[in-house]
């Protein structure tokens, strides 16, 4: 369970905004996940509330967006989108998409006191 | 819709939600129903929308956010719109709320920067040592300990070797590596299931990896985790046995993909398993097929002397490309 590491990294990078910016309460938490990252966001949902706690951002939303993936097939060369990491082209329907979209995970934004 | 209340009655046309948020349109037998002590929490403080699920909640009304009345609210929207909030909180004597200013702060920072901060700081003090680092990941039980145990033997002679072990808990596996006569740090992970690249930084203080020299780093014994977490290794060598799936690639993709060379383990066994290689190699080659693979047995030592020789090619590559990039020396 990854995530629970990935949200402590999150809060880190969360707190250092925050403080930053002379904020003292956090309220919404916007992140990016992306499609077919290794990323699972109910798992990161389940233990944001446990790490938050004590932090700047005690309480606050975590609001996540998901970002799509796109690839691109080695085969035929056509951008196409991606659901999951192990799907063949769906133009060619042989190719391997390597994926260069919808593969991480990013802190876009807080909404801030 | 009214969205003041969210009742069916049309939007509010812009500036008519002014003094305290009274609108005056009616309610079934309800004539002039006063919003002016939904002091804010009037159905827009929906915290914990964190979802990319399509919430059905409508700001279809016409004053686009800029009604003057006294509230903050609190929607979290996760459709990956972006509205700004602008209220204005003077509206004088509507003292319903006591919190203060909120404000929108873009960020744009990648959740693993700090991590791949560590991964940058270890890569460059390898570098400076002269040290080629490996990065062992598998599922637990593949033979990893067993493969290094005989690596270190075959190639110490040649190489200053140094291990850093993770492990959940205990120090078993360090010292099996001790018994061979290298230098070993354990990394007991906790409650964390994978090393990352602060763990890693400490223990390089502790190992201080020789010039020239080899470091191996066995990774916890997960297939999900460790392929999120760059490290500042060289490369991911994944360790599959042929007790396991050869659909194991298929399974757990993310990890595939992050690994260069696969190491089928076990080869010793394979006439006494259900294990299809050609389907294996197959499987592993669609989720990455710049993926290179040895079959091993480090029982018998059937295809070691592969993986050696490609130990030390791939560590002549990078020190020749690395010695014809000049070099910042990195901070310590």
């Amino acid at each position: 369970m990854h995530e629970l590491s990935l949200n402590e990294a999150l809060i880190a990078l969360v707190e250092d905004e925050a403080r930053k910016h002379g904020c003292t309460r956090v309220r919404t938490v916007r992140v990016e996940i992306g499609a077919i990252s290794a990323i699972e966001p109910e798992a990161m949902r389940f233990c944001f509330d446990a790490v938050t706690r004590g932090t700047l951002a005690e309480g606050a939303a975590l609001d996540i967006v998901t970002v799509p993936g796109r690839g691109r097939c080695v085969d035929c060369g056509r951008e196409v989108s991606l659901t999951q990491r192990l799907e063949l082209c769906p133009q060619c329907g042989t190719g391997f998409v390597r994926p260069f979209a919808g593969d991480d995970l990013r802190l876009k934004e807080l909404e801030v006191e | 819709m009214c969205t003041v209340c969210g009742c069916g009655m049309p939007a509010l046309p812009p500036g008519q939600a002014k003094d305290g948020g009274a609108h005056d349109h009616h309610h079934d037998g309800d004539p002039r129903h006063h919003h002016d002590d939904h002091g804010h929490d009037h159905g827009h403080d929906h915290h914990h929308h964190g979802d990319d699920h399509a919430h059905d909640h409508h700001h279809d009304h016409g004053h686009d956010h800029h009604h003057d009345h006294a509230h903050a609210h609190d929607h979290h929207h996760g459709g990956g719109h972006h509205h700004d909030h602008h209220h204005n909180h003077a509206a004088p004597g509507v003292a319903a709320h006591t919190h203060g200013e909120a404000r929108l702060l873009r960020v744009e920072r990648d959740i693993l920067s700090k991590n791949n901060e560590f991964a940058r700081a270890n890569r460059a003090r390898l570098r400076d040592a002269r040290t080629f680092a490996l990065n062992f990941v598998s599922s637990p039980g593949s033979g990893k300990t067993s493969l290094l145990v005989r690596t270190i033997g075959d190639l110490k002679a040649r190489f200053a070797i140094t291990v850093i072990e993770g492990d959940q808990q205990t120090s078993n596996d360090a010292e099996r590596i001790r018994a061979t006569g290298v230098p070993a740090v354990q990394v007991n992970t906790g409650k964390g299931c994978h090393l990352d690249a602060h763990m890693i930084a400490h223990a390089l203080e502790e190992l201080a990896p020789a010039p020239d020299g080899l470091l191996f780093i066995e990774n916890v014994g997960n297939l999900i985790c460790p392929a999120v977490f760059d490290l500042g290794e060289a490369h991911k060598v994944i360790v599959l046995s042929v007790t396991e799936g050869e659909d194991k690639p298929l399974k757990y993709p993310d990890m595939f993909a992050a690994a260069d060379l696969m190491l089928v383990n076990k080869a010793d066994l394979i006439a006494h398993v259900d294990f299809d290689m050609a389907t294996c190699l197959a499987n592993a080659l669609k989720v990455n097929p710049r993926l290179q693979t040895l079959i091993v047995s480090a029982r018998t030592g059937e295809g070691m002397a592969a993986l050696y020789a490609w130990i030390e090619a791939r560590a002549a590559s990078l020190a020749a490309a690395q010695a014809a990039v000049p070099q910042v020396p990195a901070q310590r």
